[in-house]
């Protein structure tokens, strides 16, 4: 499958990394080989195989609805890149 | 033209669970920003997701009260964007695998008669935490209290065609959620929240028309004033040659408009797979009977047996089941005064007039079930009249004492001594001659205005068929 | 004494021949001097080491029998440490401090391990080199211009290097079998689940997997003891009971039937690596196993099917580093978006981004079918050979990796780095447990064996692998003083 450099800045956008012009090159040209390995894969039939999410069939395990969190908030703030008044500061979020 | 709306609805319900739906952190409305927020919930590095039973009980639950499959294999996925208010980068949500699948409720239509709606699925997800963009002047706080809270995401087929009945719809939901007791469903808190699909079509087409987005809308009558202002904005358009984009609108309830939010439509794609961190959820059929065996009357089925036990209308039984707290309500007042069709009628009537009146809801009625059965009982065992009671509710509304207590206090108790009501009536002879004339003559309608005139001497306190019944005798 | 394994020190503590404060004075030393010609600390905690010490030697003293008791351990820096800086290799985490401590931490300091510090790795463990870590890279003990391998190579380099007694790593790959392999160490990658991953952080969570890296499959055992078993944090740790893996460790081998892959014995396999396993297998005869070929007709599929699905859940795993709420953010950004864009950019290395655009890449509209899913069923392939290679054998032989550790900085191109872990891989989509083990040297290089075992048969592998210590020296060896120099 052919991955050229608008699908590099798709895919940069949708993973919010920047690839600057200069990087774009290299980037591509590095993917596309990735790809050209991962399309090994292609020559397999799977048809009738059922994907694997988990190596081992499991159940999910449950919880009780018990409240075992204390407020740590000023803990936990304490690493936080920008805070005021308990809140976690960002550059203005436009709707 | 007669245009037809197609309606489809996506409602989420906050499970009303005392934890998140990952993590053991307290999930109450109202606190302190980030109070509520551990290192799950903030999605710090190495933390892990483990389901809270409740919260998937809570969605069986709801499964079974629409009649719905329970997704017997269960599969949790992530849907993958940015946005500050979503920690971890991704939603855990069910795309392929929901817990709830196809199921349907019935509403009742303004004519009285039942439509089925049909639910495509129900799934469990978690709620993202909270922009704040008012507070700072170029930045934008963010809180996580809200994030990780369990929600039950509720979508309905393309089967609701007006605006009311969208809300007829998102009523029933609500009472059944209520009833349940699986969510508190407060819309003004976000407890409750709907996203509608509206197109139209000309009517009797089957092909769709394209479809725009109407998010989060907070009350039952903006989404039924969202609608209406929708569908006359996509007839205009159609009328005047144009065509719908597809696209996602919010309603500004201020101006009764809805505009694009133009913001939401960069090339979303959410990159859904199988969440990794959790295995299949896998319910059996032992799991799902003791479910059913834990599940309260419904409101369709209260509805019905009030009609057979109680003798009730249609309507009124449509009334008093409409919430659970109204049906409870109106179950005690018929234990106290053993008259269903007066209960009603009390409930029905000057009850929910004055909550309506005072902006209460039930659970903070000033008048308690209890007294509002006393005092139909009151009625029945002649201590006071139909008129007389309604003075007794006024009074109870404001003050704590009994009804009891307030028929003593005012002096209220009808007046049932054969020998005052005689004094009443024999006065009442002698201070209308005119009319006593009259009534021997045979004018029988006089004998009305005599009764009222002895009942108003008596500050309404007297039988008023006991006054009747004596100023024939004295008269003839 | 630095040199000494885990089951040795505990003797050697409990009849007060040194105490853990002497031991662990003595490791942080050797530390000091040789750490920035090795670089396989990134963070040393002199201070908290000293004074778990000497409450171990106070535990030793009160008669405390647990064999980790004052024992000198050093974690993979992807385990989150309440206290001690966390960075996962990476700028993104350079001053992050971990508000917990993970479980496999909170276990080790309960067993009263002692903390030495935190090892350098691959950024986010992916690597199979150590090159992409922040931090720049480990050198290998045996010779200073050759990799440790990845991505625990900072634990294999201290573990080798007598920086530690033993060490955590994590294995996605090959992450554990490969450095060990690398450096001459044992190193365990438990079955998928069997080690909580609660605290660890996360690359690609169907994968993952904690596990020791220590100078002995005894060793390894003794940590495993303290380490295994289900965790309410975590639930896809697996609830099958766990087992004392000491227990078994002398059973003999007659009777084991060692399955040999064909596929692992293929043109890119070098001829000392080859010779060297060859000769292992005749050790395993003399101890009375019996070896059969088999046959993993997938193998070739694992690695392209691994480098979809590990990118695919590590591109979202790592998007909850968006410079919110910890970690990097980048200096005054103009908008959001130049916030998450830039903070991304700037915290994360190449490696990482280029696997992050992968995995969305796989994921996106239009491709899931393609590739996501695809390497889903391609994984079930993968775990079908072995189920039904283990339907004839018990334990499953071959070269940990192709050859002995390359040069620093000698492969630049990524999908050759990929092809490094062709035996390992598969091991992990198919969540079983494998295990490294020196097997002797290519020039002054050590070479690995790789054992790999049923679900759970860890107890088994570290049977296998203690059997062949027992008669042989390989895991032994040490490296010059001057680390080839």
């Amino acid at each position: 499958m052919a991955f050229d450099k608008s699908e590099v800045s798709k895919v940069a956008q949708l993973a919010r990394i920047k690839i600057t012009s200069d990087e774009i090159e290299e980037v591509e040209s590095r993917i596309t080989e990735i790809l050209h390995l991962i399309d090994q894969m292609q020559s397999v039939d799977t048809d009738s195989i059922e994907p694997m999410s988990h190596p081992f069939g499991g159940t999910q395990i449950l919880r009780s609805d018990t409240i075992t969190e204390e407020n740590n908030r000023d803990e936990l703030q304490k690493i936080a890149p920008k805070v005021e008044n308990g809140l976690f500061l960002v550059p203005k979020v436009i709707e | 033209m007669v245009w037809e709306s197609v309606i489809g609805l996506e409602v989420h319900v906050s499970l009303s669970t005392a934890s998140k739906l990952f993590s053991g952190t307290a999930s109450n409305f109202g606190a302190d920003p980030n109070t509520q927020a551990n290192v799950f919930d903030l999605a710090m590095p190495g933390t892990l997701p483990v389901l809270n039973e409740e919260a998937l009980k809570m969605a069986v639950k709801f499964g079974l009260a629409i009649g719905a499959q329970i997704g017997k294999h269960s599969v949790f996925d992530r849907k993958n964007y940015f946005y500050p208010d979503l920690p971890k980068g991704y939603q855990v949500t069910q795309l392929d695998f929901p817990t709830v699948g196809k199921g349907s409720i019935s509403i009742t239509l303004e004519d009285g008669s039942e439509k089925v709606i049909g639910i495509t699925r129900a799934h469990i997800e978690e709620n993202a935490g909270k922009s704040l963009h008012d507070e700072f002047s170029n930045e934008s706080g963010i809180d996580l209290n809200r994030a990780g809270e369990p929600l039950l995401e509720i979508v309905s087929e393309p089967e609701i065609t007006s605006a009311k009945e969208a809300v007829a719809y998102l009523k029933k939901l609500h009472s059944i959620v209520r009833y349940l007791d699986i969510s508190d469903a407060i819309m003004a808190q976000g407890s409750m929240r709907c996203d509608v699909n509206v197109s139209i079509r000309k009517q009797g087409e089957n092909k769709l028309g394209t479809r725009t987005e109407i998010k989060n809308i907070n009350s039952f009558r903006f989404v039924e004033k969202a609608i209406n202002s929708e569908t006359e904005r996509q007839q205009e358009i159609i009328e005047d040659g144009g065509s719908i984009t597809q696209e996602t609108r919010r309603y500004d309830s201020t101006k009764d408009i809805t505009t694009s939010m133009r913001s939401k439509e960069i090339a979303n794609d959410y990159r859904y797979f199988p969440e990794p961190d959790l295995l299949p959820v896998k319910i059996d059929e032992s799991y799902i009977k003791s479910i059913e065996q834990e599940l309260p009357e419904l409101p369709d089925i209260k509805k019905d047996r009030f009609m057979t036990e109680y003798q009730l209308s249609t309507y009124d039984s449509g009334v008093l089941t409409s919430s659970l707290e109204i049906a409870d309500y109106y179950e005690i007042v018929v234990k106290h005064c053993q008259d269903s069709k007066l209960a009603a009628n009390w409930v029905t009537g000057n009850l929910l007039a004055m909550l309506n009146q005072l902006e209460l809801d039930l659970a903070s009625s000033p008048v308690r079930a209890e007294d509002l059965g006393c005092l139909i009982s009151r009625i029945k065992d002649k201590t006071i009249s139909g008129k007389i009671a309604k003075t007794v509710f006024d009074t109870l509304i404001n003050s704590n004492l009994s009804v009891d207590e307030v028929i003593e206090q005012k002096g209220l108790k009808q007046v049932t001594d054969t020998a005052a009501i005689e004094e009443l009536v024999m006065q009442v002879i002698d201070e209308n001659p005119d009319q006593v004339i009259q009534l021997r003559e045979g004018k029988e309608q006089v004998l009305g205005y005599l009764v009222g005139q002895a009942m108003k001497l008596s500050q309404g306190k007297a039988n008023p068929s006991q006054v009747s019944q004596l100023l024939k005798l004295k008269i003839q | 004494m630095l040199e000494k394994t885990v089951a040795e020190l505990s003797k050697a503590l409990r009849s007060q021949e040194v105490s853990s404060v002497e031991l662990t004075q003595a490791y942080l030393e050797k530390i000091a001097a040789v750490n920035e010609r090795l670089n396989t600390y990134i963070t040393t905690c002199d201070e908290l080491a000293l004074k778990q010490a000497s409450k171990a030697d106070q535990l030793i003293a009160d008669g405390n029998q647990n064999p980790l008791l004052g024992i000198p351990i050093a974690h993979k820096d992807i385990f989150c440490t309440k206290n001690i800086k966390t960075t996962c290799g990476s700028k993104m985490l350079e001053n992050f401090v971990s508000p917990y401590d993970a479980t496999i931490v909170s276990k080790l300091n309960k067993a009263g391990a002692v903390t030495l510090g935190k090892t350098n790795m691959d950024e986010f463990a992916m690597g199979s080199s150590n090159e992409t870590s922040y931090f720049g890279s480990v050198k290998n003990p045996w010779d200073t211009s050759k990799v440790p391998g990845g991505s625990s190579g900072g634990s294999a380099a201290a573990v080798a290097a007598d920086l530690c007694a033993i060490a955590t790593g994590t294995d996605t790959g090959g992450s554990i079998r490969q450095p060990a392999s690398f450096c001459g160490v044992t190193g365990l990658k438990p079955s998928y689940g069997r080690v909580s991953r609660w605290g660890m952080i996360a690359f690609a969570s169907s994968l993952d997997q904690a596990g020791p890296i220590s100078k002995s499959a005894e060793d390894a055992a003794i940590l495993m003891n303290v380490i295994a078993g289900p965790d309410n944090l975590d639930s896809t740790s697996s609830r099958t009971p766990v087992v004392d893996y000491t227990l078994n460790l002398n059973d003999s081998l007659y009777g084991l039937k060692i399955g040999v892959p064909k596929q692992h014995f293929t043109e890119g396999l070098s001829a000392d690596v080859e010779e060297s396993i060859r000769l292992s297998l005749k050790e395993f005869e003399k101890l009375g196993a019996s070896i059969t070929q088999v046959d993993l007709p997938n193998n070739h599929l694992s690695v392209p099917a691994y480098y979809v699905v590990a990118p695919a859940e590590a591109s979202a795993n790592l998007s909850r580093y968006d410079g919110v709420r910890y970690g990097f953010r980048c200096d005054n950004p103009i908008d959001l978006e130049d916030m998450y864009m830039r903070t991304r950019s700037e915290g994360f290395g190449s490696e990482v981004k280029r696997r992050i655009m992968i995995g969305t890449y796989a994921l996106s509209a239009g491709y899931y079918d393609a590739y996501y899913q695809k390497a889903q069923k391609i994984r079930r392939l993968i775990k079908n050979d072995f189920d039904a290679a283990f339907e004839t054998v018990d334990v499953i032989v071959g070269p940990t990796s192709p050859h002995t550790a390359f040069s620093l900085g000698a492969t630049t191109d990524p999908v050759k780095m990929y092809l490094e872990d062709i035996y390992t891989i598969a091991v992990n989509l198919a969540g079983l447990p494998g295990i490294s083990i020196p097997t002797g040297f290519g020039g002054n290089l050590p070479i690995g064996m790789q054992i790999i075992g049923k679900e759970f048969a860890e107890a088994k592998l570290l049977n296998v692998a203690h059997q062949y210590q027992q008669v042989t020296e390989w895991h032994k060896s040490k490296p010059s003083e001057n680390f080839g120099e």
